[in-house]
C-alpha cells in the first residue's frame, strides 16, 4: 500500500508487520514517535504484542533479553543517551546471542543538551557485537527494519541488529512509503537455546579463562557470516517486493574518480553533489555505506575518496574513516567532520568538499578555514 | 500446614560457603516453586554458587543477568510467558545490593507495573560475593571492609519502600523458619502481579560467625525483633508466629550483636540506637496489624 | 522544485500543515517531503516547517534557504523573526491576518484562517486550527489541487469541520 509517513512512523509499521510478541519501550527525542505509534497499534488491537513501558533504557533492553531468551520476537527503539544508558545490556544481549531488533534515532550526545543528528550515539556501540545498518529514506527504513528481523533470527547469526537513522532528518520528515505483505519473509522465530523448564541449563553462568574466549569467538564468527545472510535477506527483499539494497548504496560510481562516502541522510544528499559535480565536469560518485557492522568490502581502488564522518573518535580520528582506513591501507583519503550535533550540511557544501579536496588530511566543516 | 516437598532442585554440589543461609533459602524457595520455574539472578553470591560453566548445581533454568537488571529481565520473561500462555514462574533471586542499592530502579519500575513475578531479596546486609563491603542493607554499628570502624548510617527500610507499590503481596522471611518461609513462597506464587519477599539471610564469613552458627543467630535476630517475620496480603498485614511469641518477651538485643564479630566494638550510642529502630518498627507493624494505621 | 516555509507556533499546527501538504501533492501524483525544524516540543515557540514538491524524486535533506512561497500562520511571529529571509525574487508570502499586509518587495496574500477557524467552531484546547483551513487557501494558489486538499484532509482528520474551513479559505482567498 503506498501512503505517506515519517521515518519514525515507518518503523512501526515495519514493527507491527513482524508482530514481535513482546515491545520494550521508553520515551526518547527523536525517537519517541516509534514507541508511541506501536502504542497505539497495540490499544487499537491491530498489534498482538505485550507492551512494556519500562522505566529507563537499560530496562528496554534486559525486558528484551529476558523475553528473547524465552524464544519469543522482541523489539525497542532507542536514541542517544538512552542508547548509551543501555550499554552494558547491548554487550548482554549480543553476547547471550538473541536476536533483538532495535531501532536507533541517531542523535548527539550532551553536554550541551542537543537532540539533532549525529552518529557518535551508534560509533560507541560500534564494539558490542551487534549488526549496525544505516539507512537514509523512509522507505529504507521500513525495509531494513523488516530484514532486520529476518538477518537477526536465522540460526547461523543470532545476533541483534541496530537500525539507525537520522534523528529529525529522516525519523521526522514525511516521504512516500509502500508497506508491503510480509507473508513468510520473516520466518517463526527459532531460538536453539531457549529457555526450557523441561530441560533445565544455566544461562551466563560463571565461565572461566579456559571457555569465555571460545563464546567470543563464537560472535565473530556469526559476523563472518552475517555478509552472506544479510545479502540473502536482501535479495528475497528484492525478489518479493523489488527493493534492491545491498552493503553499500552506490551513485554514479563506476567511472568516478572521487566517491564521497558517507552513512545515512547525507549520502543522498551527496547524490545531488555528484549531480552537481558531473555538470562542471568533475567525475564525482556516491558511496554510501549501509552496513556499518559487519564492515562491507569497498571498490574504492585509484580513486580519491571524500568520507564524510558524523562522529569522532577524540584522540584519534573520525569513526568512518577510521574504518576504511584500518581496512584500506592504501587509500587516497579526505576526512571530512560535518553535521554533528544537527550541523546543516547542503548539496553544496558537500560539492565544496570535494573541489577542496586535500587528500591525507582532515578537515571539520565549520572550524577550519 | 503441608509438609515441605523431598523433591530437591538445588544439588549437593554448590560452591556455596560452608553455613551459607542463601543456598538455604533457595533450596526452601524452589521446593515450593516446583519444576515449571525459571530463575533470574543478578550479579550476587548466587552467581557464583551455581558453579563453574559448563556446570551447575541447580535443576532448574537459571538465567544470570548484569546487577542492575533482575527485575527488568523478569518482566519481559513473564510477559512473554504470557504471551506464550505459559504459566511458569518467574522468581528474581537477588542480594541486598542488587535490590537495595543498584537494583532499587529497576525493582520499583517492575512492582510499579504490576509484572506477574516473585522477587526474592536474601539480604546479607552487604556486598558478599565481593568480599563483605557495605550496601544500604548493611546495619548500623557493621564492620565491612568499607567501613572498618563499624557503619555510621542506618540500614534502608527496604521493605516500606516495596510496600510503598502496593503490591498484592509481600512477606519477610528467614530460612531458620522454614516453613514460614515456604509458606510464604507457596502464597507469592499463588498470587497474581508482583510479589516481594525480604530474606535475612545470616553470612558465617561476612557476619564473622561459626559456620554452624547461621542458623541460631537467623533465630535470634528473629527472638530478639531485629528482624520481624510478617506477611501483606491486599494490604492486609499479618504478623506471623515465630514473631507475634518473640514480641512477647524480647531476648536482650546485645544476645544476637554479641555473636557477630562484624559488631565487635559496636558504641553504646549504635546499640541505642538499633533498639530504638527495633522498637519503632515493631511498633508500626503492630499498630498497622490492629488496623490503627 | 517548488519549496515552502510554514512559520507557526508549537501547537497551532505548522508541522502537521507541512504533512498535510505533502500528502496532497503525493495525492496529485507528485513527489513531496515535509520536515518540521524542531527539538523539545513546547508550546508557543516559533516553529519552522519545509514543504518540497517537485515532479522528480527528491534526495535534498538540508533546510530550504530560498523558497518560493513562505508562509505565516501566525503574524505576530514576525516581530521576532525575520520570515521573508531568503525568499526568492517572484516569492509569495500567505500570511494569516484579518488585515492586507503591507511588505516592501514581495507579493503578499492574507487570509484570515483564525476567523474561518472560529466560524465553523474548528477549536482545540482553546485555540483554533489553522492547518487544515491554509489547505484551502494553498489549493486557491495552486500549489495543490482542491480535490487532493479534501483528500488529504479527510485521510488525516475525522471532522468533517476541518473540510469546511479549508472550503472556506478557499473560496475566500484573493489572488
Amino acid at each position: 500500500m503506498l501512503t505517506v509517513a515519517t521515518g519514525n512512523k515507518a518503523v512501526a509499521a515495519a514493527v507491527k508487520a513482524a508482530k514481535p510478541a513482546v515491545v520494550a519501550a521508553y520515551p526518547i527525542t527523536p525517537q519517541t514517535e516509534i514507541v508511541e505509534q506501536i502504542a497505539e497499534y497495540v490499544t487499537a488491537g491491530e498489534m498482538d504484542a505485550r507492551y512494556i513501558p519500562v522505566e529507563s533504557e537499560h530496562s528496554a533492553m534486559t525486558a528484551c533479553i529476558g523475553a528473547s531468551i524465552t524464544g519469543v520476537r522482541s523489539f525497542t527503539a532507542t536514541s542517544s543517551h538512552g542508547l548509551l544508558y543501555m550499554h552494558e545490556m547491548l554487550h548482554w544481549a549480543a553476547g547471550a546471542r538473541l536476536p533483538i531488533v532495535m531501532a536507533n534515532v541517531n542523535r548527539a550526545l550532551g553536554p550541551g543538551w542537543n537532540v539533532w543528528a549525529e552518529h557518535t550515539d551508534a560509533f560507541s556501540q560500534r564494539d558490542t557485537g551487534w549488526i549496525q545498518l544505516f539507512v537514509s529514506t523512509v522507505q529504507e527504513a521500513y525495509d531494513t527494519t523488516l530484514m532486520a528481523f529476518r538477518i537477526a533470527e536465522n540460526t547461523g547469526i543470532l545476533l541483534p541488529v541496530m537500525v539507525n537513522l537520522d534523528g529529525f532528518v529522516l525519523s521526522h520528515i514525511m516521504q512516500s512509503l509502500e508497506t508491503v505483505e510480509i507473508g513468510d519473509y520473516i520466518p517463526p522465530m527459532v531460538l536453539p537455546h531457549r529457555i526450557d523448564t523441561g530441560n533445565p541449563a544455566g544461562y551466563g553462568t560463571l565461565t572461566g579463562p579456559g571457555d569465555h574466549f571460545k563464546f567470543r569467538w563464537e560472535i565473530e564468527k556469526a559476523m563472518r557470516n552475517s555478509p552472506a545472510v544479510i545479502a540473502d535477506a536482501e535479495e528475497e527483499f528484492a525478489m518479493r517486493f523489488g527493493r534492491k539494497y545491498g552493503p553499500v548504496d552506490e551513485y554514479l560510481c563506476d567511472d568516478a574518480d572521487v566517491l564521497i562516502v558517507s552513512m545515512g541522510t547525507l549520502g543522498k544528499e551527496a547524490e545531488v553533489a555528484v549531480d552537481n559535480l558531473r555538470k562542471e565536469g568533475i567525475k564525482a560518485g556516491s558511496l554510501r555505506i549501509r552496513w556499518f557492522r559487519p564492515f562491507p568490502e569497498l571498490d574504492i581502488s585509484d580513486r580519491d575518496l571524500v568520507v564524510l564522518d558524523r562522529g569522532y573518535s577524540f584522540g584519534f580520528g573520525g569513526v568512518l574513516t577510521d574504518s576504511i582506513k584500518s581496512r584500506y591501507r592504501d587509500s587516497s583519503l579526505f576526512s571530512v567532520v560535518a553535521g554533528l550535533g544537527g550541523q546543516e550540511v547542503t548539496y553544496d557544501d558537500i560539492a565544496e568538499f570535494v573541489r577542496n579536496r586535500r587528500m591525507g588530511e582532515e578537515y571539520w566543516f565549520g572550524v577550519d578555514a | 500446614m503441608a509438609e515441605i516437598p523431598k523433591e530437591e532442585y538445588l544439588e549437593k554440589c554448590t560452591t556455596a560457603c560452608a553455613g551459607c543461609t542463601s543456598s538455604l533459602t533457595l533450596r526452601y524457595v524452589l521446593k515450593a516453586a516446583g519444576p515449571d520455574t525459571v530463575l533470574v539472578v543478578p550479579a550476587c553470591c548466587t552467581s557464583i554458587l551455581q558453579g563453574i560453566y559448563p556446570n551447575t548445581s541447580f535443576s532448574v533454568p537459571v538465567y544470570n543477568i548484569a546487577f542492575a537488571a533482575a527485575a527488568a529481565c523478569a518482566s519481559g520473561m513473564s510477559e512473554a510467558f504470557a504471551s506464550m500462555g505459559k504459566k511458569t514462574n518467574v522468581i528474581v533471586y537477588a542480594g541486598d545490593g542488587g535490590t537495595i542499592d543498584i537494583g532499587i530502579q529497576a525493582l520499583s519500575g517492575a512492582l510499579e507495573r504490576g509484572t506477574d513475578f516473585l522477587y526474592i531479596c536474601y539480604d546479607n546486609e552487604a556486598y558478599g560475593n565481593t568480599g563483605m563491603q557495605r550496601s544500604g542493607a548493611t546495619p548500623m554499628g557493621a564492620r565491612t571492609t568499607t567501613t572498618p570502624g563499624g557503619k555510621t548510617d542506618a540500614k534502608k527500610d527496604l521493605d516500606r519502600i516495596v510496600a510503598a507499590h502496593n503490591i498484592p503481596y509481600q512477606a519477610t522471611a528467614t530460612p531458620a523458619y522454614p516453613k514460614d518461609l515456604y509458606e510464604k513462597v507457596k502464597t507469592a506464587l499463588a498470587t497474581p502481579g508482583p510479589s516481594f519477599i525480604h530474606i535475612l539471610a545470616p553470612c558465617p564469613p561476612g557476619w564473622r560467625i561459626a559456620s554452624d552458627m547461621s542458623v541460631t543467630v537467623g533465630k535470634l535476630a528473629v527472638k530478639t525483633g531485629s528482624w520481624v517475620l510478617w506477611e501483606r496480603k491486599y494490604g492486609e498485614l499479618r504478623i506471623s508466629s515465630p514473631s507475634k511469641s518473640a514480641m512477647k518477651k524480647r531476648a536482650p538485643l546485645r544476645e544476637y550483636l554479641s555473636v557477630q564479630g562484624r559488631f565487635k566494638g559496636i558504641s553504646d550510642s549504635a546499640v541505642n540506637e538499633l533498639e530504638q529502630a527495633i522498637e519503632k518498627n515493631i511498633a508500626q507493624l503492630a499498630k498497622e496489624e490492629a488496623g490503627e494505621c | 522544485m517548488f519549496e515552502i516555509r510554514i512559520h507557526s507556533r508549537g501547537g497551532q499546527g505548522g508541522v502537521t500543515a507541512a504533512r498535510l501538504l505533502a500528502m496532497a501533492a503525493f495525492l496529485d501524483k507528485k513527489h513531496a517531503t515535509a520536515a518540521p525544524f524542531y527539538g523539545a516540543e513546547r508550546r508557543g515557540a516559533p516553529v519552522t516547517s519545509f514543504v518540497r514538491i517537485d515532479s522528480e524524486p527528491i534526495k535534498i535533506y538540508s533546510q530550504i534557504r530560498s523558497p518560493n512561497l513562505i508562509v505565516v500562520l501566525d503574524a505576530s511571529i514576525m516581530d521576532t523573526v525575520d520570515v521573508l529571509q531568503g525568499i526568492q525574487k517572484a516569492g509569495t508570502v500567505l500570511i494569516n491576518s484579518p488585515h492586507p499586509v503591507d511588505l516592501p518587495g514581495v507579493k503578499v496574500l492574507t487570509i484570515d484562517l483564525t476567523g474561518i477557524a472560529l466560524a465553523v467552531d474548528l477549536v482545540v484546547s482553546g485555540s483554533p486550527i489553522l492547518n487544515t483551513p491554509v489547505l484551502g487557501a494553498l489549493a486557491r494558489m495552486g500549489v495543490i489541487s482542491r480535490e487532493s486538499a479534501e483528500a488529504a484532509i479527510r485521510d488525516m482528520f475525522s471532522d468533517e469541520r476541518n473540510v469546511k474551513a479549508a472550503e472556506a479559505a478557499y473560496k475566500e482567498l484573493v489572488l
